[in-house]
């Protein structure tokens, strides 16, 4: 579990996040969602650290990661997996080496344990045979699954997903969906994702957070959200004619 | 004036960061000789291309210049070894690897740092300035002082091969003249201002890139950065050595 309380972040006098207390639940795929510029990634990369929030705590479980001086929270972040928007593999690096690289600074595995897990973790989101490639040579859908193999190989307890859609055609974003939701339940993982990809809500949401200019406006699952009467969500869920339409037939 | 010493002052952390404890020796030995490779081994030949002709030029300035029945022609390999060992191989050839290396590290961290691969790094507990970093300093470090010899030498054959080639001097003289009171603490100096700048172009350059933000117009404007500010710390610090290490 994961717990946000009252955090709030201001950039150059400019208040993106503001107060917000939020709860993400371990073993499901929890959802961020809000227009570009509400907060969603920055809310992100406070959960995970990258930014010091103002005010507020989160807590890992039960342990206050705010409270935590700069060498705890790396005990913490051994447990943290997370996927960029771009992927952010190292470009000097073969797929198998950035997949490798979390085991070899943090593990004391011989070179044949992790030949084993490096494998493991590329089967399992089917990249078999890939494992020489750079990431020049990669498509985007590739480098989305190199980047959740990276994510897994130390076993995270904790998975962030930043976009993990963003630039794929809808088949591949299903896979990848589907593959997070996958190893979500199969490690029992609390798996937070910022996206603004509908079929990825209507899919995988099972807690759904609506963030509008920096507040928490809305949070529920993905059958709430065909019921919600909260306008800012409607329009921003149900933006276009096709989904309004979509909407009242559900209705 | 504020923007300069912030920062002097952000480069200074930075570099707390970057000799901090790395997480584990074995990865940063291998990639300490990766670097080596990339900023070193591949430096080679653009510093024996220019050391070879700027060994030249001297050799023949020198010899139109000193053209005289009272200056011994020996005098020709004396001024092009002094002038090779004292700045260009260390000095000229760390602006031009200012140039090369420089940009080349500023874009590529700066590349990493747009494309979230530092955030990536910091996420998984990776030190990331050090894991970078370390690398490439002790690379340099200990690769361009080879680098500043290196190009010593091919200066040197570049004026006697003028020399044998021109025939503007004897090449039994040029050989006197390179003996000719012969100093090896000059070799220690030139030795020293090539790890030094090594230093200073690898870490400057490294802190232009691993503070890059925006998009890939800023990693263009880290890199130009990264390559002024050497340049000119390089000149300051050029000044500063010769003071301390009067050869």
């Amino acid at each position: 579990m994961i717990r946000a309380d009252h955090i709030s972040k201001t950039f150059e006098g400019r208040k993106v996040l503001d107060d917000i207390t939020i709860e993400f639940e371990t073993g499901k795929t929890n959802l961020i969602i809000g227009r570009s510029g509400s907060g969603k990634t920055v809310l992100l990369k406070s959960l995970v650290g990258l930014h010091d929030v103002d005010t507020g705590r989160i807590f890992y479980d039960d342990v206050c990661y705010t409270d935590l001086k700069f060498k705890e929270r790396k005990r913490i972040r051994k447990d943290i997996g997370m996927i960029f928007q771009g992927g952010a593999l190292l470009d000097s690096s073969t797929v198998r080496e950035n997949v490798r690289l979390p085991l070899d600074l943090f593990t004391e595995f011989s070179d044949a344990e992790k030949r084993e897990r490096v494998d493991f973790c590329l089967e399992r989101v089917r990249l078999v045979g890939a494992d020489h490639l750079y990431p020049s040579e990669l498509s985007g859908g590739m480098i989305k699954r190199v980047a959740i193999a990276r994510a897994i190989v130390l076993n995270p307890r904790y998975l962030f997903c930043d976009e993990p859609n963003s630039g794929l055609d809808p088949q591949t974003s299903v896979v990848i969906d589907n593959l997070i939701q996958d190893i979500t339940k199969e490690f029992n993982i609390t798996t937070i994702i910022n996206t603004h990809d509908m079929n990825s809500v209507m899919e995988i949401g099972e807690k759904i957070v609506y963030i509008h200019e920096g507040h928490k406006w809305w949070e529920g699952t993905k059958d709430d959200i065909l019921q919600a009467e909260n306008p800012e969500l409607n329009d921003f869920v149900f933006a276009s004619a096709m989904a309004k339409r979509a909407k009242s037939v559900t209705k | 004036m504020i923007k300069l010493f912030e920062n002097i002052g952000r480069y200074f952390q930075l570099l707390g960061k970057v000799f901090s404890r790395p997480e584990k020796m074995g990865i940063y030995i291998r990639r300490v000789s990766f670097e080596i490779e990339a900023l070193g081994f591949n430096s080679i030949s653009l510093t024996a291309i220019i050391s070879a002709f700027i060994g030249a030029v001297v050799a023949l300035q020198m010899a139109i210049t000193l053209e005289s029945p009272f200056i011994p022609q020996f005098m020709i390999g004396y001024a092009t070894r002094e002038v090779m060992v004292l700045e260009f191989s260390s000095t000229v050839v760390a602006l031009i690897l200012a140039g090369k290396v420089g940009s080349n590290i500023a874009s590529e961290i700066g590349t990493m740092r747009i494309t979230e691969q530092i955030d990536a790094l910091e996420i998984m507990g990776v030190n990331s300035a050090s894991y970078l970093i370390l690398p490439k300093i002790i690379a340099t470090v200990v690769f361009f002082p080879i680098l500043t010899l290196f190009s010593i030498i091919v200066g040197i054959v570049g004026g006697y091969a003028i020399a044998f080639l021109t025939g503007i001097m004897l090449t039994g003289d040029y050989i006197e003249g390179l003996f000719y009171c012969f100093e090896p603490f000059s070799f220690t100096y030139a030795l020293v201002k090539g790890a030094v700048f090594a230093f200073i172009i690898t870490s400057i350059s490294a802190y232009c890139g691993y503070y890059a933000k925006g998009n890939s117009l800023e990693v263009g404007r880290a890199s130009t950065m990264a390559v002024v500010a050497s340049s000119v710390t390089i000149m300051i610090f050029d000044l500063i050595l010769t003071q301390i290490m009067r050869v």
